[in-house]
């Protein structure tokens, strides 16, 4: 059993160290993927903006939650006021970036990796090696990159969106006042919070693009493969997130 | 050709709904507003005898505007005393050199922030001068003990003089 165990550790750590290799393999092709640009564009569109409709239903409901959890507590301590503060610092560093990574994982991430996969099932990636065309740089590049463009402006959208959905049920259906909602929020949201959300979203799209691209490319050329790495892209694409998340927030507290 | 038009209107579309949302992000959010570049400043500093948790970037306020912000704390070790940089927004160029600094809690739980009061000399703060006269910060701990110790004197003295068992 402890072999089982230790087997099983090794091959991850090998995983994760092809998954390393991986990547450079891919910032080195970057360059000349740059070169045709409308590959990506069209990743940037099946990326993100198929993405748009489930980010901002979720951004809505999550800002939504926010505002009403928030003023239930809040007014525990007759501060209520402080909602817009809490929900934007709550929405622009932790849940805009992390929700987004993880609906970005479910929606676009598990489409690149079932696409790659069943590339590779149906021996499309071989072909394109015997044209002499390289499947990273005319498949795997233009995706990956478009993922990573397409994360921090969801993530962002995600944001924006939740606010005015803690701005909808805490002023509207609460009554907080919509002045101190928004002066507060603006007095006490710096652009160190701002940035540190930036950060976490850009890092997040390229661990989730990464995985996603990873586990297609080398799936088990079978029907069943291409099913395995679709569950792995997403189980993965949870922890490695959430575990970054934590990283980043240390990394930015003083 | 018309389908590949429609998926770059929409890839457009998208990178500039995410890029509006970046800006309204740093903007709206944050205090930082449209303007990017800095008003001009001038720099005051004071030294208190205690600045409770007065933090850097706490506002500098007059009459309840703010004039500036907190832009260094720092320690004299010559006299004991913080050292408050302030940088007051050069708008505001007419304060007396008389003007005293006290350090006021914003609400019950709020943080701490520097109110300056005028006064009535004719000169005013330059860049690099020093308010001389400063208030400490009102620190709760030191006033709920004070008034502990008077409690407690003032509860003794009555009782060991009449109220003595015999």
């Amino acid at each position: 059993m402890i072999r089982d165990f230790l087997d099983s550790l090794s091959e991850s750590v090998e995983r994760l160290g092809d998954t390393i290799r991986f990547l450079v393999r891919i910032l080195a092709q970057v360059p000349s993927a740059l070169l045709r640009p409308q590959l990506i564009f069209d990743q940037v569109y099946n990326a993100g903006a198929l993405s748009l409709v489930i980010i901002m239903l979720s951004g809505l409901f999550v800002g939504m939650v926010l505002g009403l959890q928030g003023y239930d507590l809040l007014q525990r301590f007759g501060s209520e006021d402080a909602l817009g503060t809490a929900a934007a610092i709550g929405l622009v560093r932790e849940l805009g970036p992390v929700v987004t990574a993880l609906l970005f994982a479910g929606r676009a991430g598990t489409a690149l990796a079932s696409e790659i996969g069943l590339m590779r099932a149906t021996d499309q990636l071989s072909a394109m090696e015997m044209m002499a065309v390289d499947p990273v740089r005319r498949v795997v590049v233009p995706r990956f990159l478009g993922g990573v463009i397409a994360m921090p402006l969801l993530a962002a959208i995600f944001s924006m969106i939740g606010i005015y959905g803690a701005q909808l049920v805490g002023v509207q259906f609460m009554h907080v006042d919509s002045g101190s909602f928004w002066s507060q929020m603006q007095a006490s949201v710096d652009l160190r919070d701002v940035n540190e959300g930036i950060v976490k979203s850009v890092v997040f799209g390229i661990a989730c693009s990464l995985i996603a691209v990873y586990q297609g490319f080398h799936a088990e050329p079978t029907a069943e493969g291409v099913g395995t790495a679709t569950t792995r892209t997403v189980v993965t694409s949870a922890v490695i997130v959430l575990f970054l998340d934590y990283l980043i927030t240390a990394f930015f507290l003083k | 050709m018309r389908k590949s038009r429609a998926l770059n209107l929409g890839t457009g579309l998208f990178v500039l709904l995410g890029f509006a949302a970046l800006f309204f992000l740093t903007t709206q959010t944050t205090s930082h507003g449209l303007s990017f570049r800095s008003e001009p400043y001038y720099v005051v500093t004071a030294k208190f005898r205690d600045i409770g948790d007065l933090k850097v970037g706490a506002p500098v306020s007059m009459a309840g505007v703010q004039v500036g912000r907190v832009a260094g704390i720092g320690f004299d070790s010559q006299d004991f005393k913080a050292v408050v940089t302030m940088r007051i927004d050069d708008k505001f160029n007419q304060i007396p050199t008389d003007s005293s600094a006290n350090i006021y809690t914003q609400g019950l739980l709020g943080g701490q922030y520097i109110g300056l009061s005028p006064g009535g000399a004719e000169t005013y703060l330059k860049n690099h001068s020093e308010i001389t006269f400063t208030n400490s910060a009102l620190v709760l701990e030191k006033l709920i003990g004070q008034f502990l110790a008077n409690f407690n004197k003032s509860s003794t003295t009555p009782g060991s003089t009449g109220g003595q068992p015999k």
